[in-house]
């Protein structure tokens, strides 16, 4: 079971993917400080709107430029930094707006997309823009080779799938050949449509509205002297992400569904012949682990030796209970681990144990960081319960 | 045994949206709000939107999928498929049976999905709409007393419940417009429809329901009826035997030292996590209720019930 630090070495980009709710914000955080802290220049990139990172960094905003981290925060937490750790919060509408700016063959064209109505109200909303715009930024900083190390924390997707989907879906999208085809139902096109197309077409404006299609035929005919620069921008961040310096951590919870996700999203992965460097599963409950190597300790003979030390019955009952609802829960996780590590085939399966304290600071990451970069020897005695 | 306590008040609204971040048991609660509704007499139906099929897997129920199936005495479940809902919208508009085949014949009616971004959610807010009319438009359509909807995570939330007046202003004269138009007067309907937030008892947690709740009333202008924090930690112990424990935490027998050192760990969670309980009562205007946490390897039906016996 490799560390975090040997899973990312030689790699540019490290992109933290997994459902929402599993602690990927604090993850990317967390891999970001400790890289950064063994000498590398580290950019986290999320495009949460949450201002998780930010809250977590100690940070008050974040913006669409990358800001770096005041090193005196380290030192007041007695962390020491080698390297430099620099954060940004992606702003999908602007990075897009970007976009259109880049790829416009000229201002007019330009002006025309970003002065168009629908495009105003949907450019956030559109399916896959999010996921595409942060791949985009990610792009666009690997190029500039400003940092050592990228790495991005994918947006709350109702499904982690949803973010490797997102160039093609929207660079479909914008191609809009769907659309232009009914827009002119006569000739070649109305052959495509199917016969009667001018019929459906007439019962369509109906049921919607003209105006409404008429909107939408100008917003894809803004685009359309765009689209193959699009296509030729996707094409090459797709490259990105299947390049060998990039490396994809799967981060998921300890329960069943999420590790079934995480189950999932690795199949698709190894699909779509991206590179997966590991899975790193957070919240685990630590003591059935602990106690295996020790052999079943029944209840009521656990409960007399806790009497004879606490000195009191219920007292004793009490924590005996408690413990036995905690070594369910690791029992759980050890099986639902297992099952990932199986289905993964993989021995880079790190887990962070589920703290005590609530992890929400440059303190707490720090914390984290222990298990993620924890050498062989140290992962022994935080087994063992030593560290 | 429910008939005791009365339900919560929200509950006699017709139209729920329970919602939250990501990973907080959405599901279970709105399962377990929805048990409550049913036990109390009220017909009652759970909306998965997006084709998921969570409520279902609570019940352990093989796929519902765009249909209403009776999940327990009172209470059904459906999930909302999009396209199901776009060819259900085109069937109610359209009373001329050629003209629907020659819609759905030519490929233009899918083509137009594919294009126009948000149609998908607008129908599926309309399907919503569809469930919560007594009058229901779907040829002998059970009539529903209250419907509640397993909404999406937070950041996708807001901007689900905001398609109608997005496409209100997109769409700006037409048919659409006028039906998008009535979708959002069913949303800010504060009389009947209401939402309720599933919150976790963690730092950030709590600060993204705060913020969650303020967008919501604010800028999608939905009431917010209260907020649920959840999988909150018994208090076991007491601070001084807390301390006693602490000390058995460092001893050496194996056994006892780790069933100490897991009653300190319940311990320290459970005292903060009162203290997350105090911020968020702070920080949001929604009455604030507590639902315990399960020492469930896997929440089933079972813990659904637990937990809609213990909502108030």
């Amino acid at each position: 079971m490799p560390a975090v630090d040997e899973i990312l070495e030689g790699k540019d980009i490290c992109i933290c993917a997994g459902s929402g709710g599993v602690g990927k914000t604090t993850t990317s955080a967390a891999i970001g400080m400790g890289m950064a802290a063994r000498g590398l220049k580290v950019c986290v990139l999320t495009i949460d709107p949450a201002k998780r990172l930010a809250d977590s960094l100690g940070m008050r905003e974040l913006g669409n430029e990358a800001e770096r981290v005041d090193p005196a925060l380290f030192e007041r937490h007695g962390i020491e930094m080698k390297g430099e750790l620099w954060a940004m919060m992606l702003d999908a509408k602007a990075t897009f707006d970007e976009l259109v700016a880049r790829q416009a063959p000229d201002e007019e064209s330009r002006d025309r997309v970003l002065e168009n109505r629908i495009y105003q109200q949907i450019s956030n909303a559109l399916a896959g823009s999010q996921e595409y715009m942060a791949m985009e930024k990610l792009f666009e900083l690997h190029t500039e080779g400003r940092f050592d190390l990228l790495v991005l924390d994918t947006p709350p997707s109702r499904n982690a799938l949803d973010f490797l989907d997102a160039p093609r879906r929207l660079t479909q999208f914008i191609e809009g050949r769907s659309l232009r085809v009914f827009m002119r139902p006569t000739g070649l096109a109305a052959r495509v449509a199917g016969r009667g197309a001018t019929v459906a077409l007439g019962v369509l404006k109906r049921i919607v509205g003209f105006d409404l299609l008429a909107d939408l035929a100008e917003f894809f005919n803004a685009f359309s002297g765009m689209v193959d620069g699009f296509q030729a921008r996707a094409k090459r961040v797709n490259n990105l992400l299947a390049d060998p310096h990039t490396c994809f951590l799967v981060v998921c919870g300890p329960q069943g569904e999420p590790i079934g996700e995480a189950v999932y999203f690795h199949r698709k992965l190894v699909e779509a012949k991206l590179p997966f460097g590991g899975v790193i599963v957070n919240k685990v409950h630590y003591p059935a682990e602990r106690l295996r190597g020790d052999g079943d300790v029944g209840g009521g003979e656990l409960e007399a030796a806790l009497a004879a030390k606490l000195g009191g019955e219920d007292l004793a009952r009490r924590v005996a209970a408690n413990f036995a609802d905690y070594q369910a829960l690791a029992e759980r996780d050890a099986r639902n681990i297992e099952h990932l590590a199986a289905e993964l085939r993989t021995s880079a399966t790190i887990r962070v144990p589920y703290l005590d304290e609530d992890v929400h600071d440059l303190g707490g990451l720090a914390e984290i960081d222990r298990y993620l970069f924890a050498s062989a020897k140290q992962r022994e005695a935080i087994a063992a319960g030593r560290a | 045994m429910l008939g005791i306590t009365p339900i919560p008040e929200f509950l006699d609204k017709r139209l729920v949206f329970v919602t939250g971040k990501g990973g907080v048991g959405k599901t279970t609660v709105a399962v377990a709000l929805g048990l409550r509704a049913a036990e109390a007499g009220k017909r009652t139906i759970v909306c998965e939107v997006a084709s998921q099929e969570n409520a279902s897997r609570v019940f352990g129920h093989t796929e519902v999928g765009f249909h209403e199936v009776e999940m327990a005495e009172n209470l059904w479940s459906i999930s909302i498929d999009p396209d199901e809902s776009m060819r259900e919208y085109v069937l109610l508009q359209l009373k001329v049976r050629a003209m629907r085949d020659l819609l759905f014949r030519s490929r233009i009616f899918s083509y137009l999905a594919a294009a126009t971004p948000g149609l998908k959610e607008l129908v599926t807010i309309g399907k919503i709409w569809e469930l919560a009319q007594l009058d229901r438009k779907v040829k002998s359509g059970r009539k529903y007393d209250l419907v509640i909807v397993d909404a999406p995570a937070t950041g996708h939330g807001i901007g689900f419940l905001q398609t109608p007046r997005t496409f209100a202003a997109i769409a700006r004269v037409g048919p659409i417009h006028s039906q998008a138009q009535q979708l959002d007067r069913l949303i800010t309907d504060r009389e009947h429809t209401g939402a309720a937030i599933v919150a976790l008892p963690e730092e950030m947690p709590v600060n993204e329901s705060a913020a969650l709740e303020s967008e919501l009333r604010s800028e999608v202008g939905v009431a917010v009826d209260r907020v649920y924090l959840n999988g909150l930690y018994p208090e076991r112990f007491e601070a001084e035997e807390a301390e006693r424990l602490a000390e058995l935490a460092e001893g050496e027998d194996g056994a006892v030292r780790a069933a100490a050192r897991a009653a300190v760990s319940e311990h320290g969670r459970a005292r903060s996590q009162r203290a997350q309980l105090s911020r968020l009562r702070r920080r949001v205007e929604a009455p604030v209720r507590t639902l315990p946490f399960l020492f469930e390897p896997e929440l089933g039906v079972e813990g659904a019930r637990e937990l809609a016996r213990r909502l108030h």
